[in-house]
């Protein structure tokens, strides 16, 4: 499903003395299967900007488009919950939405609710447990006994049990270890690949939106600040520099060659492998010259 | 989240209102609120209505925010009317709807009551829109300090309080949250069945008071790695101090209270 945000503007508490303009007039477009990275300072609206795209709120102003849902200021469509069902959304810290008494049975509130039979939740299980890294017999445990790394993959599995279409993710993997948030990521890629899945990912990981997204949104206090495809975006070092953002390792890097080296290798998203290999070439070729 | 719940809410300000000494605004509301029984007639109700109205425009506070904010003690005030004008039967018959028989003194004695409930609300969440938390739990820790005599916990009682206070917003964030995640894996909070809507609590309340223990408990440890220890031989940053403007405000609103009195005999 493709998502359209036009000129959508929110305001939390409106009408009363603490009215707090959240987003301002904003527009894009998020063709269906493409990775978007949403990235902003603390405090910039990325989190109310994602909680329109499943109804939970609604524009102050504007029109926000999932596929073939429109909503509008103050008019939620009325299949809100079918939207809910193909649009899943995994919150800041979602380890604190636990409370079933088993792993098993929290997992399997979401398509519940939503009136996916019991057999098909079960296969569903089977199938994410190995993906988001928890192992089967801790289905039988509580929830409360995890450790916060394994709640969150439980919380995640309990959204990914509703396979939705579209995939919402809030600083997904914030306070993970570094192992674990490169498996967690991983795991979303593959996802998003394997099933053809619209990822929306709101990160703080200049890395993470280089490494996985097609389109980049920058927010900057409640209003979009740049947008395009991370090589257009992450060369443009003065304009986050200005916003409090900094640009990719790997881009620094490339700064730092091209002061040092004296030599341009232009930042196509390449992976280290393939970086490595450009350098060696390009040094080598200033050793053959020489 | 829930912007009708006003009541707990500081409204940061910088108005007459807001500078009064906290324990001036607490004493002047506890009086308010027992000389409000007192008023008996259109004049006296009229003397203490415009003193709360007055009040209510020094603080610079939108009065709409504050109706909007009191919209569940709206139900209260015209449940209470209406009690009055099905119970009393006093005065004259108005009218008869349907063999019902609505007496004026009915008519009367509801919107009196009505109003003085409305004056007792509005003033007492003035108190709590223009001061902040820390300053009325300070005013109270220090009227009731006499108590320490005779072993009452003050400061404990106090910081009871502030905490609770504190907390409340912070509660309410959590739930809103919570109740979004939820929303989001389908739970429906607004529709269906009453048994359903009733089920659809437990999702929200589990993780709130997990949350809730959670917090209790990393906030003990954090005032013990701060060594705190009660309230034994603790200074203060703010000390409150009864000022010449708090006199003039007190001297007011006696003679408010006077003029109550006064107009009670005509
Ligand atoms: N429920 C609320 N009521 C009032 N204001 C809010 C509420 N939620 C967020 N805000 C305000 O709206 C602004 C945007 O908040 P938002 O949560 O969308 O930021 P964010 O970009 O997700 O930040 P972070 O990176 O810290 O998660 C902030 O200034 C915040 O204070
Ligand atoms: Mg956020």
């Amino acid at each position: 499903m493709d998502i359209t945000f036009k000129d959508v503007s929110f305001i939390y508490q409106a009408n009363s003395p603490f009215a707090h303009i959240a987003l301002k007039d904003v527009s894009f477009h998020i063709p269906s299967g493409s990775f978007v990275a949403i990235i902003g300072h603390t405090g910039s609206g990325k989190s109310t900007l994602i909680q329109h795209l499943n109804g939970l709120i609604t524009p102050t102003k504007g029109e926000v488009r999932i596929g073939d849902y429109r909503i509008h200021s103050g008019k939620k469509p009325d299949s809100l919950k079918e939207l809910r069902s193909r649009v899943g959304v995994v919150f800041q810290y979602p380890e604190h939405q636990l409370f079933d008494e088993t792993v098993e049975k929290d997992i399997a509130f979401g398509p519940k609710n939503f009136g996916v039979p019991a057999v098909e939740i079960s296969k569903r299980i089977n199938e994410i447990l190995p993906a988001v890294g928890l192992d089967e017999n801790l289905l039988d445990r509580s929830p409360f006994d995890l450790s916060g790394g394994q709640m969150r993959r439980v919380a995640i599995a309990g959204v990914l049990a509703v396979k939705p279409e579209i995939l919402v993710l809030d600083e997904p993997t914030a306070g993970l270890d570094p192992k674990g948030q490169r498996e967690m990521m991983d795991m979303f890629y593959n996802l998003h690949k394997d099933q053809g899945l619209t990822t929306v990912l709101v990160t703080h990981s200049m890395e993470d939106a280089v490494k996985y997204a097609d389109q980049v949104i920058i927010m900057n206090k409640g209003s979009k600040y740049m947008e395009g495809p991370p090589e257009e975006v992450f060369v443009q070092r003065e304009l986050l520099n200005q916003v409090q953002l900094d640009i990719p390792e790997i881009i620094q890097f490339l700064h730092a060659f091209e002061t040092r080296f004296g030599s341009h290798i232009p930042f196509k998203r390449q992976t280290i492998e393939r970086l490595a290999q450009e350098i060696s070439q390009v040094v080598k070729g200033a050793d053959l010259r020489e | 989240m829930n912007n009708a719940i006003i009541i707990g809410q500081y409204v940061p300000g910088n108005s007459l209102v807001h500078r009064l000494d906290p324990r001036m605004k607490i004493t002047i509301i506890f009086l308010f609120v027992i000389f409000v029984f007192f008023a008996n007639n259109v004049l006296s109700y009229s003397i203490l209505t415009s003193f709360a109205i007055i009040t209510t425009a020094i603080t610079k506070i939108p009065f709409r925010f504050i109706l909007k904010g009191l919209t569940p003690v709206w139900f209260l005030i015209i449940f209470t009317f209406l009690l009055h004008l099905i119970v009393t039967k006093e005065g004259i018959i108005l009218f008869d709807i349907l063999g019902f028989k609505v007496y004026s003194g009915a008519l009367i004695q509801g919107f009196a009551i009505s109003l003085r409930f409305f004056l007792l609300i509005l003033i007492t969440s003035l108190l709590t829109l223009t001061t902040t938390p820390i300053e009325i739990t300070d005013a109270i820790e220090d009227i009731l300090h006499p108590l320490k005599k005779i072993k009452f916990p003050v400061h404990e009682l106090a910081l009871m309080m502030s905490i609770s206070l504190r907390f409340i917003p912070t509660l309410l964030q959590e739930t809103d949250k919570i109740s979004k995640a939820q929303a989001s894996r389908g739970v429906d909070f607004r529709t269906g069945p009453i048994r359903d809507r009733i089920k659809a609590v437990v999702p929200l309340l589990v993780p709130l008071f997990v949350s809730a223990f959670k917090r209790a408990e990393e906030l003990a440890m954090a005032m013990e790695a701060r060594g705190y220890q009660g309230g034994e031989g603790r200074t203060k940053l703010r000390e409150l101090k009864i000022r010449k403007l708090d006199i003039y405000v007190f001297l007011v609103f006696l003679l408010v209270i006077a003029g109550m009195f006064y107009t009670r005999n005509y």
